[in-house]
């Protein structure tokens, strides 16, 4: 086990230690010591940043399964760099965040910092791991602990439904994510992404049958975990959770994920013209409805949710552009549109997680996150603003905010893919900068509402629950320090550009280094051109949107209705199906196992061509059992159509005995034997049960004539006759019988065969039904005397 | 001519055998039921019995008296439960 390791599980392993502290030390809020995990964990990754910058990369393996090729192998390269430091980075901040936060005497602490710290060791584990079935494993525990953060506080019904539905979405993504992984493995032959790269880069796997499907199956398992369109409709539900949960997985790692694993398998999977269209088209998708209905939104967490959702689609919009540039070979695009997803997949993390630290912070001060509700806090929460309005500025894209440097990065790479002229890129393609343009305008016009409805306007004090102030410093430290990076890193994007992003985008796609220069100034470049129209468009709208958002009432929210729809259905359609065919009646229960029996014996009878009449094995037929078989067959009729019960019960006994006589002609005088004493004991059974029965029920009464009854009876007879006639027409090996006969006196001593075969050769066989006869009596004795309440029910 | 009257025998006996089935499925009362059932099973031990020498063995000797056994203890039972309701009394004190 290398540090590598330990650093993945660290984590895991000190959740064992949470649950001490906080009953022991029940003073000191339990946040405090978790806080130094990640601050380790981040001096750590930063540490190996010499190494990922000179594009190396730090690989360990353990053997774990290995003879199914699971190996906990771990490689921390550009890419795996980038999210250690956002998950541990942020992981740090969010903790200490969450001290000020909750409340340690009315919150269950060791809860949440021990689903907070699986997550945070499981989202190391996704990031760093090489083998991909280990890296479902911890994808999984991703999805479990954000079920658990979700629903924090279980007493709220919103909260258990946020988290019944993300665990639904994510978990159906997750399962989707197995199916790939295993078709992947069934097209490379090995579960290691290194390995898998390798060998798709010797033969190409894009004409494999499979190819198609596993792509499919990867990319539900991305874009759910993304909250991508249309499987967004969980990540405003998950808003229910804590803010400090919200802030950490519902904005900068958790639902990054998805966007992980595209970047990590776009090499496998880039070649394909398919990957970049259903990836580009589905961000830009994402993008577009995303930021439209984020203006909608009066509640500032289900705003910036669906910001969060719309940012997510922009970067994986560029994250398929950047693999049609490997796939036209055409390096600068790439280059621009990776460089771009990279460098916003940081940016976007820092004022996102600063944001919902604002709401948070709103919250806690004011007792609401209800824009209309809010207003004219300015000058009250002077640097909550602060921190909102840079956080609001940078996602809007405003210069000289990291958002900036980004979002005119994705312009230029939206406006690159007209110079391919594949794929209908250079007719069709014209839209992509369109809808994207179009969704940055609402990104602004978001961006202002949730920063100036907050913060300017009226102050409204009598619809506040308490009196607002400014937060306590400890809860301003953590968003303090995010906005700051997003400051240092608009002003000094050189400080990222080498050092983290180069070599993330490197290790995407492989390559050489590639000298990321990041400028604000391009020159007059198309590109700035519509960075003016956002702002000057997004200025019009949002001054007027008092005017124009009517248009939302009248677009209804179609994918819930569709979710919740599909549940409340499948639920009745399942109830109304079951209840339809379990009614409850064994004689329906009966009527399915027969004609099933019929229907495939036949089935299979006749399509195998099993039929056959063979009659040259046939003995002739004696007087004796003509004259029985009449006698038979005349008492089992006289059952059927007998009026009393006490008939058929002496008709049966009739039938009992005749069948003895038949062992007697056929010569099997033991059987004989023991047939006449257990008819007689099975008729005297009858009797008895007989002479319990209520006295209405033994009034005579002929069985009720039914005629699907009939027909099935009359079926199932007729099949197992044709079966037994075929079976005895082909006989393909001779009896072992003739063993018997020469050994019954000379191996076991014995003259009666039948007897030496039951309890010599194959005397187990006679233990076990001596087994089931002792269980018969004593489960008869058992239920004659042992009536727990029983008699109880009977005296009512 | 031995052979022929076993036969001729066994005949007739399934003959009588088909009047008390008659008997049994007919039968207007119970207890005609359970006079013909009881010669069902003398007819049982006649034609047991013939067809041993028919097919010349001895291995169907128990058979025989078994049936009889049987037999009689059916119909002692059918009678004492025509009779008093039950066939085995729990009380031992009031019959």
């Amino acid at each position: 086990m290398s540090i590598l390791h330990w650093a993945v599980l660290a984590p895991f392993i000190y959740t064992l230690l949470i649950p001490i502290t906080y009953k022991l030390l029940k003073r000191v809020h339990t946040g405090w010591f978790v806080l130094p995990l990640p601050i380790l964990l981040f001096v750590y990754f930063s540490s190996n940043i010499g190494t990922t910058s000179s594009l190396q990369a730090k690989i360990a393996s353990i053997p774990w399964i290995p003879s199914l090729g699971i190996d906990f192998a771990v490689k921390l390269d550009g890419l795996g760099m980038l999210f250690s430091l956002l998950i541990a980075g942020i992981g740090s901040l969010v903790i200490l965040y969450s001290i000020y936060y909750l409340d340690k005497d009315k919150e269950k602490l060791n809860q949440f910092y021990v689903y907070l710290l699986f997550f945070m060791g499981a989202m190391l584990g996704v990031v760093l791991c090489d083998n991909l079935i280990v890296l479902y494993m911890f994808w999984e525990i991703t999805s479990i602990s954000s079920f658990l953060l979700i629903g924090f506080w279980n007493n709220r019904s919103n909260s258990r439904y946020g988290a019944i539905k993300s665990m639904v979405i994510t978990v159906f993504g997750g399962l989707s994510l197995l199916a790939g992984i295993v078709l992947l493995y069934l097209m490379t032959g090995s579960f290691n992404i290194s390995e898998i790269i390798t060998s798709v880069q010797q033969n190409s796997i894009i004409s494999h049958p499979l190819f198609m499907l596993g792509m499919i199956c990867i990319l539900l398992g991305a874009f759910t975990k993304s909250a991508q369109f249309p499987f967004h409709i969980w990540l405003p539900d998950a808003m229910e959770a804590p803010t400090p949960v919200s802030s950490y997985l519902h904005s900068a790692t958790m639902v990054k994920a998805g966007i992980y694993l595209i970047a990590r398998l776009s090499p496998v999977f880039a070649v394909s013209g398919y990957w970049l269209w259903i990836v580009s088209l589905i961000g830009i998708i994402t993008l577009l409805y995303g930021s439209f209905l984020a203006v909608k939104q009066v509640d500032l967490k289900g705003l910036l949710a669906y910001s969060t959702i719309s940012q997510l689609g922009m970067i994986m919009s560029l994250l398929g552009i950047g693999a049609a540039g490997v796939h036209y070979d055409n390096e600068s695009i790439y280059y621009i549109a990776t460089a771009a997803a990279v460098f916003h997949l940081v940016n976007h993390a820092t004022f996102k997680g600063s944001l919902f630290m604002m709401a948070g912070i709103v919250d806690h001060e004011t007792g609401t996150r209800d824009i209309r509700r809010l207003g004219g806090l300015m000058k009250i929460m002077p640097i909550t603003f602060a921190i909102a309005l840079i956080g609001s500025l940078s996602m809007a894209g405003i210069p000289p905010l990291n958002g900036f440097l980004s979002k005119e990065m994705f312009f230029a790479s939206m406006l690159n893919i007209r110079d391919f002229n594949m794929f209908h890129l250079d007719t069709w393609g014209v839209l992509l900068p369109i809808i994207a343009w179009v969704g940055s305008i609402f990104t602004f016009v978001y961006s202002m509402i949730l920063v100036f409805k907050t913060f300017t306007g009226k102050y409204q004090p009598e619809k506040l629950s308490t009196k607002p102030h400014e937060a306590p410093m400890g809860m301003l430290i953590s968003p303090i320090i995010l906005v700051s990076l997003v400051v240092i890193f608009g002003l000094f994007p050189g400080v990222l550009s080498n050092t983290i992003l180069s070599p993330a985008i490197t290790s995407i796609y492989g390559g050489g280094v590639y000298d990321l220069h990041i400028y604000h100034w391009h020159g007059f470049q198309p590109e700035l051109f519509m960075t003016i129209g956002v702002i000057v468009f997004g200025t019009i709208l949002y001054l007027s949107v008092t005017k124009w958002s009517v248009i939302y009432q009248a677009i209804p929210v179609v994918w819930n209705r569709i979710y919740d729809w599909l549940f409340g259905e499948t639920e009745n359609t399942f109830n109304k199906l079951t209840n339809k065919y379990m009614t409850g009646s064994l004689r329906t229960y009966l009527i399915y196992i027969f004609s099933f029996f019929t229907l495939i014996l036949s089935y299979t009878l006749f399509t195998k061509d099993g039929f056959k009449i063979d009659t040259s094995l046939l003995a002739p037929i004696g007087g004796y059992e003509a004259v029985l078989s009449l006698v038979l067959v005349i008492s089992t009729i006289a059952i059927l159509f007998s009026k009393s019960r006490l008939t058929s019960i002496i008709l049966l006994g009739a039938v009992g005995y005749t069948v003895s006589l038949f062992y007697v002609v056929f010569r099997a005088p033991d059987l004989a034997l023991t047939q006449l004493v257990i008819e007689t004991v099975s008729v005297a059974l009858f009797l008895l049960c007989f002479y319990h029965l209520p006295r209405n029920a033994r009034k005579k009464e002929s069985i009720p004539f039914k005629l699907s009854n009939a027909v099935i009876s009359v079926l199932v007879g007729l099949v197992v006759m044709l079966i037994a006639i075929a079976s005895y027409s082909t006989k393909l090996f001779d009896s072992i019988s003739p063993y018997y006969v020469d050994n019954t006196y000379i191996k076991a001593a014995g003259e009666n065969m039948v007897n030496v075969i039951l309890v010599d050769f194959r005397g187990f066989d006679t233990l076990f039904e001596i087994a089931v006869l002792a269980i018969a009596a004593i489960g008869i004795y058992s239920m004659i005397t042992l009536r727990m309440g029983g008699k109880k029910n009977e005296n009512k | 001519m031995f052979s022929f009257v076993l036969h001729a025998s066994l005949v007739l006996i399934a003959l009588s055998m088909i009047g008390f089935i008659y008997r049994v499925i007919k039968g207007p009362s119970t207890p005609d039921r359970v006079v013909a059932l009881d010669a069902i099973g003398i007819n049982l031990v006649a034609i047991t019995s013939i067809l041993s020498i028919l097919l010349k063995t001895t291995a169907f000797l128990e058979v025989i008296l078994l049936i009889g056994i049987l037999a009689f203890i059916g119909t002692v039972a059918f009678s004492k439960y025509l009779e008093k309701g039950v066939v085995v009394e729990h009380d031992r004190n009031n019959h």
